[in-house]
């Protein structure tokens, strides 16, 4: 049996009294599309965050093709081939936009100790960020500022950004939220590109396109893992639609 | 560089080189060398406050580290060189503990923190009576000779003052504009992208608050050498707060925003108080009246104002069809 790309073992977390994350255990191969549903408030962004290290956890284990995250902080799992995007557009909205991923290149260059050299002189770095963004579309709108780009525009960056890390896991946190239906295509359609070598975990509350796209998912309620299997097997099971439909 | 930025910082350099000709007046030189060495201290805290978020309210913690160690080392028989050295790595040696301490608190915790440091340094400073002479300070046996000059007369002491200060501006300058610069700015408005982008926005800002400290230091050897005397009057909080008004008045996202802070506050504190002996009244009032026009600071308000006022002759000169914006 290969390593799973990621391994989360009895993972707890509680906010004072309320458990946000009840004992979650779930393994995601390699190349893997899993998707992450479960109503408001079920601790999907949770699981993310414990994922990334943006929350301690109580308890549990979170593997990354087999090495042990827990204890580690955010920015060492991002050097071992971590990378999300934000369900709440998290970007520098007074820079460019070739800038916000340079930052995001920059994160796992040497370069980003240099306080001596003049940032805009690495071309290569520039070059390579506009690429990224030329990938999702972005290319004629790299000089322009964040804050005067449409909300479809930045989702896109996000995109960008986390794919400029080059991860080898994925977080995807409501890539769709608020796109048009025009602009959903586009965004799927970049998922669709994505190479096989990333494992990518995406929560996403668009059915049609995040049932398209998953090969196996995991249904949330209450911080707990209540149904996961195949699309067919989780749409068949009665519990998904007792936690969406109410009994 | 665009070429019209090199011939302008060129003109600049070349102004600052004629000051002791145009003025001439002992006294009126004696204040430009003490504006320089305070927009030092303005510049380096403006490495934290300006492009870090990180405002600190013990400034002036690394001129009391710094000048007493100088002149505690020349006293005790070190030639001035060593003694200068020496206070410096000292004084950095503080930042780096300092900085340990003040981050783990972000937002008013740090403020709070750096200042209880300040205040400690300044109490040590005020009670050590064999070490700091307390409340009387101590004197600085002479200014140093660098490289055998003499620097004891106004205009030779503004130029090494000068010397200095520009060669820390061209080193903030290159921060400024850095990869490492980039990063800081980064984890100024977005910590958490930041980690999640892989930079360690902890040592980012520890490294900062370290290389502040440092060019602090720097500039507290030089206000000895000016004054060739400490006391702790020097290092109160009211002089660390002075600092920090410095960048915010001038503009603390900009480079040159300390510097002209740094000017105003000084002059005002200098020149007007030998005339009115509500100075203080006075400078408050400046403070308020540019914070309630210019939030930013007088640097990038007096460019947006510019920049408003060219597109106005412009639209009055040209068709508004063909106007272009300002690039």
């Amino acid at each position: 049996m290969t390593t799973p790309a990621l391994e989360v073992a009895h993972l707890s977390k509680r906010f004072g009294g309320l458990p946000a994350t009840k004992d979650v255990s779930l393994s995601v191969s390699p190349g893997e599309r899993r998707l992450i549903i479960g109503p408001n408030g079920a601790g999907k962004t949770t699981l993310f965050n414990l994922i990334t290290g943006d929350l301690s956890a109580d308890a549990g284990s979170v593997r990354l093709f087999g090495q042990e995250l827990i204890g580690m902080p955010t920015q060492r799992r991002v050097h071992l081939g971590l990378a999300r995007t934000y369900q709440i557009l998290t970007l520098f909205p007074r820079e460019r936009l070739v800038h916000n991923v340079v930052l995001a290149l920059l994160g796992l260059d040497r370069r980003r100790w240099n306080p001596w050299s003049i940032l805009t002189a690495s071309r290569d770095l520039y070059a390579n960020a506009r690429a990224f963004l030329e990938r999702v579309g972005l290319g004629d709108a790299a000089e322009r500022i964040v804050a005067e780009t449409s909300y479809g525009e930045r989702r896109r960056l996000e995109l960008a950004m986390a794919l400029a890390q080059k991860p080898k896991l994925l977080l995807l946190d409501e890539p769709l939220a608020g796109l048009s239906q025009a602009e959903r295509q586009t965004v799927r359609a970049l998922l669709d590109a994505i190479p096989r070598e990333v494992t990518i975990v995406m929560i996403e509350h668009d059915m049609d396109t995040a049932l398209a796209f998953a090969e196996r998912i995991t249904v949330l309620h209450y911080g707990e893992v209540i149904v996961e299997g195949t699309r067919a097997e989780v749409v068949a099971d009665p519990r998904t639609r007792e936690v969406y439909l109410g009994d | 560089m665009t070429p019209r930025a090199a011939a302008g910082l060129a003109l600049c350099v070349l102004a600052l080189v004629a000051v002791p000709w145009v003025i001439g007046n002992e006294f009126y030189v004696n204040m430009a060398s003490q504006v320089l060495i305070y927009a030092l201290f303005a510049l380096s805290i403006n490495m934290m406050l300006g492009y870090g978020g990180m405002v600190s309210l013990g400034h002036a913690a690394y001129l009391g580290i710094a000048g007493y160690a100088c002149i505690l080392a020349t006293t005790a028989g070190y030639d001035q060189l060593t003694a200068a050295v020496f206070a410096v790595a000292l004084s950095t040696a503080a930042a780096a503990f300092f900085g340990v301490l003040s981050l783990r608190a972000p937002g008013l915790g740090f403020i709070m923190i750096t200042l209880a440091l300040g205040q400690i340094v300044w109490g040590v400073a005020y009670r050590a009576n064999d070490l700091t002479g307390g409340d009387n300070g101590i004197r600085h046996p002479a200014r140093p000779m660098p490289f055998g000059f003499d620097i004891s007369d106004a205009p030779s002491f503004y130029y090494f003052t000068l010397v200095v200060f520009l060669v820390a501006l061209f080193f903030i300058w290159r921060f400024a504009r850095s990869p490492f610069g980039a990063s800081l700015k980064g984890a100024r408005d977005q910590p958490r992208r930041m980690r999640m982008l892989g930079h360690n926005v902890w040592l980012v800002r520890w490294i900062t608050f370290v290389m502040a400290g440092f060019w602090a230091s720097v500039a507290g050897v030089l206000y000895v050498y000016y004054n060739l005397f400490l006391s702790p009057h020097a290092i109160s909080l009211q002089q660390s707060a002075e600092i920090l008004l410095m960048a915010i008045l001038g503009g603390a996202s900009t480079l040159s925003g300390p510097i002209v802070g740094a000017a105003i506050i000084t002059l005002v504190k200098n020149v007007v108080s030998t005339y009115v002996e509500r100075w203080n009244t006075l400078l408050g009032v400046i403070f308020v009246v540019v914070i309630v026009f210019m939030p930013y600071g007088l640097v990038p308000g007096c460019a947006q104002a510019w920049e408003r006022l060219r597109n106005r002759m412009k639209s009055r000169k040209v068709s508004p069809a063909a106007s272009e914006p300002a690039q």
